[in-house]
C-alpha cells in the first residue's frame, strides 16, 4: 500500500530526494594536511591552506579521492575519469577562502543507486543522481559571547562527499530506510563513520507534494536534520505544512528550511537578502583531476562484500528469511558475529539466538556488537550443547542469562550448576513410572480420551527431574507407556 | 655611486668568488644607495639588518667554498611574495601590516641559493596596474627622464614598477616580478630591464599573493640577460605544494647563452602590428628584425589571428579569478578589519577600506562576469577564445622557433599623463596578454631607445617551457643592439 497524505481535496503523494554530507575517512583534510580527529580544542587542527593565509594552495588529499571512487563503486555508480573541482564562492565569517571547494558539472562519481530493505522484508531501489568531493566549512559558535561570535576552523577543509538521491523516495519510512543503508553501505566500505550525533553525516531533505499522476510541484530543501528519527518527522511536517498551503489556495515557494527539533517543526530561512548567486567557476589553483581505469579497477578489486552481496549470501547459504538476513547484514561487525556463530551449526538457531536473546542483552545492557555480552564463541558453544542435546532449549535460556553475567563458557556452566540433560532410558523410564503411578486417576482420566492430560505428564516428569530430563525422550516413553 | 653598484649580477658573481670583495660590502653598497634614492619609493620595506645578516652568512659560506648559484648577490623582492617575519603589504591597505609565519616557494629558493634580499618592493595594489599609480603606498618614480624635459615624474610601469625601478637605478643587481599580463615585462621595457615571464607552471605560485591563478608567474627582472638567466635558475623548479607546478627538468639557463643563432626561425606575427602603432614602436621591432637576419637567423611572417580578442579575454578571465582570490580578505583573520554592527557591515567595511579603485573595479567586473545568467556569454566564452589564443601559437611554433613583438605599445609616460579611462592603462599590455593567456615563456630585452632617450623594449615569445630559445635569442640582441644606456645621474 503506497504511502498517502489525506488531505481536504483528497490524497496527496510526497517526493523525497535526500542530499547526504559524508565526512570522508581520512587522516588528513581535502586540500591540506591538517588532522581530522573530531572534538579536538578550537582551532587546533588548521593548517594556513584552511585559514586562507595569503598566497597558500590547495593540494588534493589522493586517499579522499580513493575513498570516493569506493564509495561510488559501493552504490554501484558510474566513476568519472576525468572530474573537475570548482569554486562556490559565498562570504561567511567560517569559510576562510570566501569560496568553497566542491564539485558542480563535472563529480568524480556519476548514476548509481541504493536498495532500500523495508521493514515488511520487501526491496526498493533508489537512485543516485551524482557524488561530488567538497570541502567542509568551519564552525561558528554564537554562544560564547554576548556580542560576539567566535570561529572554529577544525573543520575547515575536511573532505565531504555529497551523495545526491534522484527524487525517487515516496514517504518518510522510505527515507529512513535510504539513510539508513547509505550510512551501511558507507561503513562496510570503511568511507565514513556514518555518525549522525558528531555530525560525520549529515542529511538535507528536498520535500514536495503532489496528487497521484502529476508531475513534480516545488520544493522546499530542509537542513539541519541530524538523526533518521528527526528526518522522517521534518519530512512529515513539511509535507503536511505544504498541503495546507496548496488547500488554502497558496503556492509553496522554492527556499531552504531549517528543522527544529525542539518544535518539531520546519521554518524558513527567510534570508533574501543573501539569495545566493554561488557564482561557480573551476577552480583555477587545481587542474581536472583525471584518473585511469586501472586505478578504479585496483580499487574495486578491494571492496569488500556489501550488504546487499551478504544479504543474498545469507538468504542462500544459510537458508534465513530476507527479513533476518537484512537485518543482520546492516552492521559488518554484526554479520560477521553472526557468521562465527552459525559456521559448522544450523543456522536458523544461530541466526535465532544472535536476533533473539543476544540483541536483547546487548540492548539492555547498552553493550555494542564490538563489546559484546557473550563471545561468538562461547554463544556458538551454547548452541553445541543444545545440538547435542547436553541441554534442553529452555535451560539454555537460563544458562545464556548465566553466561552474561558470568562471563563463562557454556559447559563450564552446564557443569558447575549440574544442568547437564538426563538422556539415559532406565531413568527416565523409573521417573515416568513413579508420577504415572502417583496419579492412577489421571491416568484412567487420559486413556478415556482426554488427551489434553498429555501436558500434565509431561510437566510432572520434568518437575521430578529437576528440568534435565531430555524433553523428547520424556515424550516417546511416556507416549508408549501411556498406550 | 660606488663601483660596486654597477657591476652586473654575473660580474659581482666573479668578484665575490674571487674574493674581490665581500657579500657584505656589497649589500653595504646597495643598501646605501637604497637610502640615497627614497625619492624613487621603490621599497615599501627595507630589510638592511636582514640583508646584512644575510651577507655575512653569505660570506661564511664563500670562505667556506660552500657557495650557492647566487651567493651574496642583493636582490629586491617584489611584495607580492610572501617572506618569513618581513611585512608582505601586496601595496594594499588591507595587507598593510600582514606579517607571514611562512616564505614562498621562489623567494625560499633564492634564499637557499644564497641570494640577499635588501627589501620588499612596490607594486600596483595586488599587482593590478601597469604603471604602479595604483599602490596604496603611492607611485613609484622611473629613474629614466626625458630628454626634453627631466623633471616630468614618469611610471615605471607595473604592476612590478618598484623591482623595475630598483633595478633600473642600480638599487638592486636584480629583483623579482610577477608577470599575469605583462607585469614583469611591460616595467623592463619602461625601465630599460631584461625581465623575463617563465612559462606557466615553471615557478611556483606558493607563497605568492594571488591575483590571477591561471596567469600568475613569478620571474626574474635584471640588467643583463645573462643575469636574468642566472635568476631564472634559481627561482625555478617543481612544487608539490602548487598543483599547477611543472614536473619538469630545470635546465641550466646560463648554457644556453651560446651566441649562435644560426639557422632558428623566428616569426614576425602581422597582428601586432595594429593602426596606430607609433612609427617610434615600429621601428625598433624593424631593426631587432635586421639583427636577427643579420645573426643568421630567418624571420618568418605569421599569422596569430585570434590577437585582436586577447586584452578583451584577458579582462574577463583575470577579473573572474580575482574576484575569488580576493575574497579571503575579509578583516575576520588577519589584515585590515573594519568593526561593523553585522558580519555585512565588518566586510564592507573593511573592504572599502582595504581596497583601492582598481583593485574594486576588477572585483567588480569578475563577480560581473561570473554571476547567474552572464558566465556562459563572458567566462565560458572568455575560455573559449583563450583556447583559440593558445592554439594560433601552438600552430606558429609548428614552423618557427621563437616569435618576436614589441613588448609595449610606448615608452614609460609620466604620472599625470593618462586619463581617466581605464582601458587606456589596459592597452599598455596588449603585446604581453596574449603570452600570457596561452601560458607560453616571454621576455622583455632593451633594444633602443626613444627619440627621448627612454628605453624601448622587444618582446621574445617561445614554446612552452623553452625558455632557453629566448634567452639565446634575447642574448644575442642585447649584443647586437649594444644596449648600454643608463638612467640619467647613473
Amino acid at each position: 500500500m503506497s504511502y498517502v497524505i489525506v488531505g481536504e481535496t483528497g490524497e496527496w503523494e510526497l517526493v523525497i530526494g535526500l542530499e547526504v554530507h559524508a565526512q570522508i575517512i581520512s587522516k588528513a583534510k581535502l586540500f591540506s594536511g591538517a588532522a581530522t580527529d573530531f572534538g579536538g580544542e578550537p582551532n587546533t587542527q588548521v593548517s594556513l591552506v584552511d585559514a586562507a593565509m595569503p598566497g597558500m594552495l590547495p593540494v588534493i588529499n589522493e586517499k579522499c579521492i580513493e575513498q570516493a571512487v569506493r564509495t561510488g563503486l559501493g552504490l554501484k555508480a558510474r566513476i568519472n575519469l576525468t572530474s573537475v573541482f570548482a569554486r562556490k564562492n559565498y562570504f561567511y565569517a567560517d569559510l576562510p577562502q570566501g569560496y568553497q571547494i566542491s564539485q558542480y558539472e563535472y563529480p568524480i562519481v556519476g548514476e548509481g543507486e541504493v536498495i532500500l530493505d523495508m521493514p515488511d522484508g520487501t526491496t526498493r531501489t533508489v537512485g543516485i543522481e551524482r557524488l561530488h568531493m567538497e570541502q567542509d566549512a568551519g564552525k561558528s559558535l554564537h554562544d560564547q559571547h554576548p556580542s560576539k561570535s567566535l570561529i572554529d576552523l577544525n573543520r575547515s577543509g575536511v573532505a565531504l562527499m555529497e551523495i545526491v538521491s534522484k527524487p525517487d523516495m515516496r514517504s518518510p519510512e522510505e527515507a529512513a530506510a535510504y539513510v539508513t543503508k547509505l550510512r551501511s553501505i558507507l561503513r562496510y566500505l570503511g568511507t565514513c563513520d556514518g555518525n549522525m550525533a558528531e555530525g560525520s553525516m549529515r542529511c538535507d531533505a528536498n520535500v514536495s507534494v503532489r496528487k497521484a499522476g502529476e508531475p513534480y510541484r516545488t520544493r522546499a530543501e530542509i537542513k539541519n536534520v541530524n538523526s533518521i528519527r528527526f528526518l522522517q518527522q521534518a519530512i512529515e511536517y513539511e509535507a503536511r505544512r505544504q498541503i495546507d498551503v496548496y488547500e488554502e489556495g497558496g503556492q509553496v515557494v522554492q527556499e531552504t528550511r531549517l528543522f527544529d527539533s525542539n518544535k518539531g517543526e520546519t521554518r524558513s530561512m527567510r534570508s533574501k537578502e543573501h539569495a545566493h548567486d554561488y557564482r561557480y567557476f573551476p577552480d583555477p589553483d587545481l587542474l581536472p583531476l583525471n584518473l585511469t581505469q586501472d586505478y578504479v579497477d585496483r580499487i574495486a578489486a578491494g571492496l569488500p562484500e556489501l550488504p546487499d552481496e551478504k544479504k543474498d549470501r545469507f538468504i542462500r547459504d544459510y537458508h534465513l528469511s530476507p527479513y533476518d538476513a537484512g537485518l543482520l547484514v546492516a552492521e559488518q561487525a554484526m554479520a560477521d558475529f553472526f557468521e562465527s556463530v552459525a559456521k559448522g551449526r544450523d543456522a536458523k538457531m544461530a541466526c535465532n539466538w544472535v536476533m533473539g536473546d543476544f540483541s536483547a542483552a546487548m540492548n539492555r545492557l547498552g553493550r555494542s556488537i564490538d563489546n559484546p555480552p557473550v563471545t561468538a564463541a562461547n554463544l556458538g558453544g551454547l548452541i553445541d550443547l543444545i545440538a547435542d542435546n547436553t541441554i534442553s532449549g529452555r535451560l539454555a535460556k537460563e544458562v545464556f542469562e548465566l553466561m552474561v553475567e558470568t562471563g563463562k563458557a557454556p559447559a563450564v556452566i552446564v557443569d558447575e550448576k549440574g544442568l547437564r540433560q538426563v538422556t539415559d532410558t532406565g531413568a527416565i523410564e523409573s521417573s515416568i513410572d513413579a508420577v504415572l503411578a502417583a496419579n492412577a486417576g489421571k491416568v484412567a482420566e487420559y486413556r478415556s480420551g482426554k488427551d489434553k492430560l498429555f501436558g500434565f505428564f509431561v510437566g510432572q516428569v520434568m518437575k521430578a527431574t529437576g528440568g534435565k530430563a531430555n524433553p523428547a525422550m520424556v515424550n516417546d516413553i511416556l507416549k508408549k507407556k501411556l498406550s | 655611486m660606488t663601483e660596486l653598484t654597477k657591476l652586473s649580477m654575473a660580474e659581482a658573481r666573479a668578484g665575490l668568488r674571487a674574493k674581490h670583495f665581500t657579500a657584505v660590502a656589497l649589500a653595504t653598497a646597495h643598501l646605501d644607495r637604497i637610502a640615497a634614492h627614497r625619492d624613487l619609493n621603490a621599497f615599501v620595506t627595507e630589510t638592511p639588518d636582514l640583508a646584512i645578516e644575510r651577507a655575512k652568512a653569505a660570506d661564511a659560506r664563500l670562505a667556506a667554498g660552500q657557495a650557492g648559484a647566487m651567493e651574496g648577490l642583493p636582490i629586491a623582492v617584489k611584495d607580492l611574495f610572501c617572506t618569513e617575519g618581513v611585512r608582505s603589504t601586496a601595496s594594499s591597505r588591507i595587507l598593510e601590516n600582514f606579517v607571514p609565519p611562512y616564505e614562498s616557494t621562489v623567494s625560499g629558493k633564492l634564499k637557499a641559493a644564497g641570494a640577499v634580499m635588501l627589501g620588499k618592493t612596490s607594486l600596483d595594489e595586488f599587482a593590478m596596474g601597469s604603471s604602479n599609480m595604483t599602490s596604496a603606498f603611492g607611485p613609484v618614480i622611473n629613474p629614466w627622464k626625458r630628454a626634453s624635459d627631466p623633471s616630468v615624474q614618469l611610471v615605471p610601469g607595473g604592476s612590478s614598477g618598484g623591482s623595475a625601478a630598483a633595478v633600473a637605478a642600480r638599487l638592486a643587481l636584480g629583483a623579482t616580478g610577477t608577470d599575469t599580463g605583462g607585469s614583469i615585462r611591460q616595467p623592463a621595457s619602461f625601465c630599460g630591464l631584461v625581465g623575463v615571464k617563465p612559462t606557466y607552471g615553471r615557478c611556483s605560485r606558493w607563497g605568492i599573493v594571488a591575483f590571477a591563478s591561471s596567469l600568475d608567474q613569478a620571474g626574474p627582472m635584471t640588467r643583463t640577460v645573462r643575469d636574468a638567466a642566472i635568476m631564472l635558475g634559481s627561482m625555478v623548479g617543481y612544487d608539490p605544494k602548487d598543483s599547477t607546478s611543472a614536473n619538469v627538468p630545470v635546465p641550466d639557463f646560463e648554457a644556453a647563452l651560446t651566441g649562435d643563432i644560426r639557422g632558428l626561425k623566428i616569426g614576425i606575427p602581422q597582428e601586432y602590428r595594429p593602426d596606430g602603432l607609433s612609427a617610434e614602436i615600429s621601428k625598433l621591432w624593424e631593426d631587432g628584425i635586421a639583427m636577427l637576419r643579420d645573426a643568421g637567423a630567418t624571420p618568418v611572417e605569421i599569422s596569430l589571428p585570434h590577437t585582436k580578442y586577447a586584452l578583451a579575454t584577458y579582462y574577463i578571465v583575470a577579473p573572474a579569478e580575482c574576484s575569488s582570490n580576493l575574497a579571503r580578505y575579509d578583516g575576520v583573520r588577519y589584515g585590515k578589519r573594519v568593526e561593523g554592527k553585522t558580519l555585512d557591515e565588518m566586510y564592507a567595511r573593511s573592504r572599502a577600506a582595504g581596497f583601492g579603485t582598481e583593485v574594486r573595479r576588477r572585483i567588480l567586473i569578475g563577480t560581473y562576469v561570473l554571476s547567474a545568467g552572464y558566465y556562459d556569454a563572458y567566462y565560458i566564452k572568455a575560455q573559449k577564445v583563450r583556447r583559440l589564443i593558445a592554439d594560433d601559437f601552438a600552430k606558429a611554433f609548428e614552423t618557427v622557433d621563437a616569435i618576436l613583438t614589441p613588448t609595449a605599445p610606448s615608452a614609460a609616460f609620466g604620472l599625470g599623463e593618462t586619463d581617466d579611462n581605464p582601458i587606456t592603462m589596459w592597452l599598455n599590455d596588449i603585446f604581453t596578454i596574449p603570452t600570457s593567456m596561452a601560458g607560453l615563456p616571454g621576455l622583455s630585452v632593451p633594444t633602443g631607445l626613444s627619440s627621448e632617450g627612454l628605453p624601448l623594449g622587444l618582446q621574445l615569445i617561445g614554446r612552452p617551457f623553452d625558455e632557453e630559445t629566448i634567452l639565446k635569442v634575447a642574448h644575442v640582441m642585447e649584443r647586437a643592439a649594444g644596449f648600454t644606456a643608463v638612467p640619467a645621474g647613473m
